[in-house]
């Protein structure tokens, strides 16, 4: 592999920032941050059970082991931003402020639920929030993510699209075409690649030819980022950098965090056959919440007493979410004709 | 007080008109597509707009059709007009992904959270002697799928009544126009008007035999009839513009008053528009009909090259006259 792509690209790793502009965030973002990312996991590890029991159906794609992606760069926007994601959804959704409860119910298929039972794990939507959906295609969501953009400067907006996709989307041409397009009519985008390591079964080096993937961007003249998906503040420094570019230059990046995902790729995925179980013990010795847990420790933000309150919080948030979609009434048989037109 | 006042215009002018008028009115309206911007449009529809509007608004795209398309369904979502010029309908097989996936869905799979107002237009069906990839009737693909609506105008008042109203309509229209038709020439009002989407329009009235065609098959018909008058036979030829959401109660109440009917379309006939209108007036007209209804299309070929065969493969008035002797059982 040659060095060719990484000299006219200039693809870099970010600015590192420093412990006290951490800190500078403020005790309250901080644990906010430290409560979503564990919101996220209880969340997911209660849609497995709940999955198991048959309360879900379809595929189930976990985030587990990815939160600090969605919690770090959701950080480093506003609520006036747009995010577009795929089908692992979940943690997007949650991040960005969506009950719970409804994305549970959608989950059980019910009438109050984001999607009023019509979208499912792989659809989370919330146009309040700016969360323009998980999609399903994988790679369909990068074009859509660029019209967004294109928009935002249409418009003259001071906002920025956060597009995120799999190490797996970057293999399909809708991506290329998109980032052409990006770069072609300099918009406000930010492609997050979570490059956990498999698109389902593949490795990424049997998937795609060069696996430095933030270099992908180089043959667009797009900068490439490279951020540590397991550490939430490597992805809120980059995140921060390429929005700012984005707002202020109307220049898109290509930002390849990597990261990891403990379960498989759904919930039926034997992910004996394509990796070890020694390699996931070892991923998880880098866990985000863990490490986020230890400098909130060390820096003395939080005692322990209150990340134990943390949890014991969002375990009762669970188990209202549960309920709620447990007693929400199952979509009426006439609205299978609603929302197919306007 | 109502101005009545026509002009001529060829469809390529009247489809221009929809879009300029539309982009005076609506600053979220703007065009995309191959050639639309500096070229003036691959068929000259876009002429002027460039200087018009503005590259900020018509804006020439790169040849990546899956890009564009879903680049525009992005902007809808985020509640811009797009229009995306695709230079044939035989190239929106390369962005059918973005169009049935993401445009026709997107709506329903949120709950109706978002919407995707976007018009996706330009020529459909055979042209001369563009062989197999470039000479497809496709609207039979296009309106199979919920979520979209798909309209063929056959005459320039109709395109431009139903352009103006795909480009303010909150749904992703699929507005199939044709090469070979730019150049028609036909009567349209001078002042504002639009023609609503999912309307079926009777084209000419008659008593004998009822003709459902639309698009490109509309002038074709309308030479039939005119050589089934000479025989004596009037024919009813009704126009439904908009093939999905189908207006199929004129077409019915046509054949409760003919008691034939004779569908032509461009298209191949399997699992085709036109399949589906015969069927439809077979189960809400059966105890009306007193033939079998016929289907004139296209053979169920890939199209040849070879200008004979490529006569041969397509819809004719001969054909359609056949098909009305048949129905009348004169043959």
């Amino acid at each position: 592999m040659s060095d060719y792509a990484v000299e006219t690209n200039k693809s870099k790793a970010p600015r590192q920032a420093s412990k006290e502009e951490y800190l500078s965030l403020g005790r309250n973002k901080l644990m906010e941050m430290f409560h979503t990312m564990v919101l996220i996991r209880r969340f997911e590890e209660t849609a497995a059970k709940m999955y198991s029991m048959q309360k879900i159906g379809g595929f189930l794609h976990l985030y587990i082991g990815q939160e600090a992606v969605a919690v770090g760069s959701m950080a480093a926007i506003t609520q006036d931003d747009y995010i577009i994601t795929a089908y692992r959804d979940h943690g997007h959704a949650i991040a960005r402020g969506t009950d719970p409860k409804l994305l549970m119910a959608e989950l059980f298929g019910k009438y109050t639920g984001t999607s009023k039972g019509k979208g499912g794990s792989m659809h989370f939507f919330d146009a309040e929030r700016n969360m323009m959906g998980g999609h399903a295609i994988v790679g369909a969501q990068v074009p859509l993510g660029t019209g967004i953009a294109f928009k935002i400067k249409y418009r003259k907006e001071d906002r920025v699209c956060l597009t995120y996709l799999g190490d797996a989307a970057m293999n399909q041409g809708a991506f290329h075409e998109a980032l052409n397009l990006a770069a072609l009519w300099k918009l406000p985008v930010v492609y997050i690649v979570e490059n956990n390591m498999y698109g389902m079964g593949t490795a990424v080096d049997r998937a795609s030819a060069v696996t430095e993937l933030y270099k992908r961007g180089c043959s667009y003249g797009i900068e490439g980022m490279i951020a540590d998906g397991m550490n939430v503040f490597s992805v809120y420094d980059a995140v921060k950098e390429a929005a700012k570019k984005a707002r202020e230059l109307n220049l898109p990046t290509l930002l390849e965090v990597r990261t990891y995902r403990y379960r498989g790729h759904s919930m039926s995925d034997p992910d004996s056959v394509y990796r070890t179980k020694q390699e996931v013990e070892e991923e998880k010795q880098r866990d985000p919440i863990e490490q986020m847990k230890r400098f909130l420790l060390s820096e003395r933000i939080a005692t322990q007493k209150e990340i134990d309150d943390t949890d014991a919080g969002i375990k009762k948030v669970m188990a209202e979410a549960v309920e709620f979609a447990e007693n929400s009434p199952i979509p009426p048989r006439e609205s299978m004709y609603d929302d197919i037109y306007v | 007080m109502k101005d009545d006042r026509q002009m001529e215009l060829t469809f390529r002018e009247a489809l221009n008109q929809a879009i300029s008028e539309e982009m005076e009115s609506d600053d979220s309206v703007f065009v995309v597509g191959e050639e639309v911007a500096q070229y003036q449009g691959a068929y000259k529809v876009t002429q002027g707009l460039l200087q018009k509007f503005g590259p900020q608004r018509v804006l020439d795209a790169p040849i990546s059709e899956s890009g564009f398309t879903g680049l525009g369904v992005g902007a809808a979502m985020a509640g811009l007009r797009p229009i995306v010029e695709v230079m044939t309908f035989n190239f929106s097989l390369v962005a059918f992904d973005q169009i049935i996936n993401n445009a026709a869905k997107m709506r329903h799979m949120s709950g109706g959270q978002l919407k995707v107002p976007m018009v996706i237009r330009g020529p459909n069906g055979p042209a001369h002697q563009l062989a197999a990839t470039h000479s497809q009737a496709l609207e039979s693909l296009f309106a199979h799928v919920p979520g979209l609506k798909v309209v063929l105008p056959g005459t320039p008042k109709d395109a431009k009544g139903l352009l103006k109203s795909a480009i303010r309509d909150d749904n992703p229209v699929i507005f199939m126009e044709s090469e070979v038709m730019y150049g028609l020439k036909g009567e349209v009002p001078e002042g504002e008007y639009t023609i609503p989407l999912g309307k079926t329009d009777i084209k000419r009235e008659g008593k004998d035999v009822t003709i459902v065609a639309y698009a490109k098959m509309l002038g074709l018909v309308m030479k039939a009839a005119e050589t089934l008058a000479k025989d004596g036979i009037e024919a009813e030829i009704v126009d439904p513009m908009t093939v999905r959401p189908l207006d199929d109660g004129p077409i019915i109440e046509s054949v409760k008053k003919t008691n034939r009917c004779v569908v032509v379309t461009e298209s191949w006939p399997f699992a085709s528009v036109g399949s589906e209108i015969a069927f439809k007036v077979s189960s809400k007209a059966f105890d009306y009909l007193d033939a079998p209804v016929e289907l004139v299309s296209s053979e169920d070929v890939p199209m040849p090259y070879s200008k004979t065969l490529e006569h041969e493969v397509q819809p004719t008035a001969e054909k359609v006259v056949d098909a009305v002797s048949r129905v009348l059982y004169k043959k």
